[in-house]
């Protein structure tokens, strides 16, 4: 019957253009604001490493100050990040599958030829930063325990870093001039944009992921320059980068990858003697507060998803049902209008539920209908948002899964929409149309 | 077929009590053809939507082909009109939107006939009354005539036992009204019992019975002569 009842449905739609067009342009603008605003709300809770989730943790220990706390707001939060020798101490030593340390520098790409420098966001990472993050690569991989450990002058690209310097070519084994030094590419990642950027929360938690990697250790071994946040609490004496590894200043991320519970008890419990060794010698004074956290933790620790973007859902839920509510006035007076053939098929045999079922399936095509159109409306509504803003691509990409969810959530605000009048004409007594018919 | 005893209906207002059947009592044998007369506000009308199970009795008991259907919920007596019932209105009661074919679709597709079924159905039907060739005409493109013709082969295409028919002439010029009568008449001669509620001295009198309805109640008075059973022409 669903294909007679879609037949009957799309000649009831036909039979009032007018008011066809209204019920579906109603929807369509309040599914188009939905789309929107859930497809942003969707990229920023989305966690991009969803599958690793529960192996995964972000490090943290408190060596902040005695006085105040890192977080005013929550006290009992330790710093986000960690002090170089920390990182390079638990990098080192700590009991866990993987462990990455890494930090952002910026550098000064020379890509010769006569073009002009430009300044490009690295990272320092140690060699488990890809295999951790199930970072893909289309050419070449990355760098090994040996360059890891020597500082090798090494680079792995971005896809984006790779075309602006050798186009499409594949530049494994070609050089690249950075900072007045050579480096030689071992890899060019593929496709890689995870949103939000889970690994380094600190500076844009939806930028893009850095358009060079480099081995950690050369970070201290060339002085490079931090390029995020550079926390500190100690009066200490700061003349550059060389002053920084052996302050108490934070600037480093450290995760780890542990893969049992087991190896998450091992792993906090090195980390509390680690920190119990470190007071002896006159660091942490705060009480002892080492935390692990998994990716959603991690998200939800620093808010990734704001109470403004919240209120945003919420609102356009609250528009979409006023269209919902608008409809609802729309098809109660479209139904009753054409009850008088609701009451011919109650004659002729049927039921009350039959009736019930064609009108909802005709409500049903209605949202299918505004569910296209909210589509392609939530579409211009997020490439308006990426001229408006700007840098915010991953943020507003409609994938496949938003659009599923918005021809969804259409025909499910048509039916809502339609519950009240398909009811209403199934309720229809027949004898009473007939006479007048 | 149809036994109906000591029904009552009553419409109520605010203001208003109308008495519209008042002990209401009416057999019809199978295979009969019976004319319920009587003037405007008689009860015809009420008659035949609680005949046709369009609306319920207040009071009385009510047989159908065998079956007490006074009491049956809403889903049964959808089912009963669907299966042996068969409709035929003053006003034809066409689906505006739907063709022919599909008109008379109607009937079958909440029968769950499967569609071979349904089109040999249709096809016969419309053949009967004569309008096979209209098939994929909208109501609008056909006379008043052929719109009721429509409307009987409609009501044919289930094969009902029992025909319901209202003023089915009434919005016809005499010679329309004259050619589907003959096919009601051909109709009942085939088996189907008819009952037709009209007004119409003429129309009544080519029913086997003639019923006359007066205050919502069956009258003795015999306003029209019948012709005997089974001289209908």
């Amino acid at each position: 019957m669903l294909a007679y009842y879609l037949k009957l449905a799309w000649l009831s739609l036909k039979r009032t253009p007018a008011i066809t067009a209204l019920m579906i342009g109603a929807i369509a603008l309040g599914i188009g604001a939905t789309t929107t605003t859930l497809t942003v709300y969707h990229r920023m809770s989305t966690n991009p490493i969803a599958h690793k989730n529960a192996v995964l943790r972000a490090v943290t220990i408190d060596n902040w100050s005695a006085d105040t706390p890192w977080d005013q707001e929550h006290p009992e939060r330790p710093p986000s990040e960690l002090t170089y020798r920390d990182v390079v101490a638990i990098h080192r030593d700590a009991p866990a599958a993987r462990i990455v340390a890494m930090r952002k520098t910026a550098l000064t790409v020379e890509p010769g030829a006569g073009r002009p420098p430009y300044l490009v966001i690295a990272r320092l990472a140690t060699r488990e930063f890809f295999p951790m993050f199930d970072v893909p690569f289309e050419y070449g991989a990355g760098w090994d325990a040996a360059a890891d450990s020597a500082g090798a002058p090494v680079v792995v690209l971005s896809r984006e870093a790779n075309q602006k310097l050798f186009g499409d070519d594949n530049s494994v084994g070609k050089s690249v001039r950075l900072d007045g030094r050579d480096y030689r590419v071992i890899g060019v990642l593929a496709d890689w944009q995870p949103t939000p950027k889970f690994y380094d929360l600190n500076n844009g938690d939806f930028d893009t992921p850095e358009d060079i990697f480099l081995p950690f250790a050369l970070g201290a071994q060339l002085d490079l320059q931090p390029a995020g946040n550079v926390n500190c609490w100690k009066a200490e004496t700061l003349g550059g980068v060389h002053d920084l590894l052996g302050s108490e200043c934070v600037w480093h991320q450290l995760w780890a990858e542990l893969r049992t519970p087991a190896d998450v008890e091992r792993f906090q419990s090195w980390l509390d003697g680690y920190v119990a060794e470190q007071k002896k010698l006159g660091r942490f004074p705060r009480k002892l507060n080492n935390r692990l956290y998994d990716v959603d933790g991690w998200l939800a620790r620093y808010k990734v998803v704001g109470t403004d973007s919240r209120m945003l859902l919420a609102v356009s839920f609250a528009f979409l049902a006023v269209c919902v509510l608008n409809v609802i006035g729309l098809l109660l007076s479209r139904f009753l209008g054409a009850a008088g053939s609701s009451a011919i098929r109650r004659a002729l045999g049927a039921s009350r539920t039959e009736i019930f079922r064609q009108h909802l399936v005709e409500v049903g095509l209605v949202g299918a209908i505004a569910g296209l159109g909210g589509l392609g409306l939530g579409w211009a509504g997020l490439k308006a948002l990426q001229q408006l803003y700007g840098g915010y691509d991953q943020l507003t990409r409609l994938d496949f899964v938003m659009m599923l969810a918005a021809i969804g959530l259409a025909v499910l605000a048509g039916v809502l929409a339609g519950l009240y009048p398909a009811w209403r004409i199934c309720r229809v007594q027949p004898a009473g149309y007939l006479k007048t018919q | 077929m149809l036994d109906m005893k000591h029904i009552t209906k009553v419409y109520r207002t605010d203001l208003v009590e109308t008495h519209a059947l008042r002990d209401f009592t009416l057999n019809v044998a199978e295979g009969e053809f019976v004319a319920v007369t009587g003037p405007s506000g008689s009860g015809k009308t009420t008659f035949l939507n609680i005949a046709g199970l369009l609306e319920s009795a207040d009071g009385g008991s009510y047989r159908l082909d065998g079956e007490d259907v006074g009491t049956l919920g809403d889903d049964a007596r959808s089912r009963i009109r669907n299966q042996k019932i068969g409709f035929i209105f003053q006003g034809f009661n066409l689906i505006p939107d739907l063709d022919v074919f599909d008109n008379v679709d109607v009937p079958l597709r909440y029968r769950g006939f499967n569609a071979r079924e349904r089109k040999a159905r249709i096809e016969r039907s419309l053949e009967l009354v004569g309008l096979a060739a209209r098939m994929r005409h909208l109501p609008a493109q056909l006379s008043g005539g052929q719109q009721q013709r429509v409307a009987i082969a409609r009501a044919l295409a289930g094969d009902p036992r029992f025909l319901l028919a209202d003023e089915p002439t009434g919005n016809l010029d005499s010679l329309m009204a004259r050619q589907i009568m003959d096919l009601l008449a051909e109709i009942n001669r085939q088996g189907t019992t008819i009952v037709l509620v009209t007004h119409d001295p003429e129309l009544a009198r080519r029913a086997h019975r003639n019923i006359h309805v007066m205050d919502g109640e069956v009258s003795d008075l015999k306003p029209y002569a019948n012709r005997a059973a089974g001289a209908v022409a």
